[in-house]
């Protein structure tokens, strides 16, 4: 992936979005743009629709309205493969008890139709900081460390376009907020595009964050 | 589509292997409740043969339920769900796949030790032949019609009930024709028939199932 040319068009938006929880709407009217080599920051009070605004921009929950446009196509009829480009990483680690650090990042590599090599599972746990767990049961691992395993995740798809990524700072100390802070950037300068949430102000220097408020936009 | 459903079948697989005494549970919870039956009812060689079928089915149909309602959710609880539902093949790669590994732990085992049944329940070897065929063909419609339920009861408070009201009364057919084949076969008859209709069955469940699975694990993760 090489650098955007300037004017290139968003490789996410949506269109007059409206989400909702039960029978609560959470946002509305919601136009959301993702352009590539950009990080933006998805701000709101607790409650407001950040995850569920996630969930429906990678397609695992239906809009109450509107649209979501992925390049410029609509998601819901765009072909199924269009996930290739996209890694979400929810709130959940999506890591198994039983499987090792490597095993469990080689399988959620593989559902993105990757096969890592063992020196490329090993270089993204080392990126991370969690080399030295890669043979250990996940049931073994802290919170943190389990954090940095999902996250690793991220050095192996450096060339996917987008990445949505729900509150990925927790648990995280400051070598893994330093780390990650360094895939979003190299991400971004490839001309990847990032939509992220997060409780704590974020310290990314390069790019600097977009900031997108939800209690200030489509407020249902 | 093969990617996911490999990557599913060998994760699980693995899994499985780690956690060795959940996955036994369905085949100790067939052998034991059918020893349970001798000395229950007697020793009469005659009864033992005639209650047989039915009783191996209805054990073998209960044991499927014992580990169908976790088939689903421990990758709700921990993400890995959302995770295989976002993988650029189709979800119905994902609920195929379930229902194999559901079917090579729980329904290849039972089918293995069921002529040691023959011995318990004094079987002759055409009905015990009788009884393995159609476990053969049923087994696999009980995982398929299971992997259905565990999807549609996800994350539902009291789900594990309402999966058994939902799968019992879809299984009774294959319940039905497995058993009538056995009696057929030690009345002297043919059982093909039984078969074909087990066969029908199966086929019909292995092209409906994982769809219906695959949207209904859409609709409950939503």
């Amino acid at each position: 992936m090489t650098p955007p040319p300037a004017g290139r068009s968003a490789v996410l938006e949506t269109v007059d979005l409206a989400g909702q929880r039960g029978e609560r709407a959470l946002f509305e009217h919601l136009a959301l743009a993702l352009e590539p080599g950009t990080v933006t920051w998805l701000r709101g009070r607790n409650g407001r629709g950040k995850t569920s605004l996630l969930r429906v921009l990678a397609g695992l929950a239906t809009p109450m309205a509107g649209e979501v446009l992925v390049h410029g196509q609509p998601q819901r009829r765009a072909d199924p493969s269009w996930r290739t480009d996209l890694v979400y990483i929810g709130h959940q680690n999506a890591l198994k008890d039983d499987l090792n650090s490597s095993e469990a990042l080689a399988f959620l590599m593989q559902l993105g139709s990757v096969k890592p090599e063992p020196a490329q599972i090993d270089a993204a746990l080392e990126r991370l900081g969690v080399l030295h767990c890669r043979r250990a049961l996940v049931r073994t691992l802290s919170q943190g460390q389990r954090r940095r395993v999902a996250l690793a995740r991220l050095a192996l798809s450096l060339d996917k376009p987008l990445w949505l990524l729900d509150e990925p700072f927790d648990a995280l100390d400051v070598d893994g907020i330093h780390a990650l802070n360094a895939l979003l950037a190299e991400h971004a300068a490839r001309g990847g595009a990032t939509l992220l949430t997060s409780h704590q102000a974020l310290s990314l220097a390069e790019p600097v964050p977009r900031i997108f408020d939800l209690d200030r936009h489509g407020h249902a | 589509m093969t990617e996911l459903f490999v990557a599913v079948l060998v994760r699980d697989l693995r899994l499985a292997s780690r956690r060795r005494i959940d996955a036994l549970l369905p085949l100790v919870f067939f052998i034991v409740a059918l020893s349970l039956f001798p000395l229950g009812v007697g020793p009469e060689a005659q009864t033992l043969r005639q209650i047989a079928p039915g009783i191996v089915w209805v054990c073998a149909l209960l044991a499927s339920m014992l580990s169908v309602n976790q088939l689903f959710a421990g990758d709700l609880a921990d993400g890995s769900l959302e995770q295989m539902l976002l993988a650029p093949q189709p979800a119905v790669a994902l609920a195929a796949a379930k229902s194999v590994v559901h079917w090579l732990l729980t329904g290849l085992p039972l089918i293995l030790v069921t002529p040691l049944v023959g011995v318990l329940f004094d079987l002759s070897a055409p009905a015990l032949g009788a009884l393995v065929f159609g476990l053969v063909l049923g087994t696999p419609v009980l995982s398929l019609l299971g992997a259905l339920g565990a999807a549609l009861t996800l994350g539902l408070r009291s789900g594990g009930m309402l999966l058994i009201l939902i799968v019992l009364p879809l299984a009774t057919p294959a319940l039905i024709f497995g058993a009538g084949a056995v009696g057929t076969v030690e009345a002297g008859l043919s059982a093909s028939g039984h078969f074909s209709l087990l066969g029908a069955l199966l086929i019909a469940t292995a092209i409906g199932a994982p769809w219906a699975t695959a949207a209904a694990l859409r609709i409950s993760t939503e």
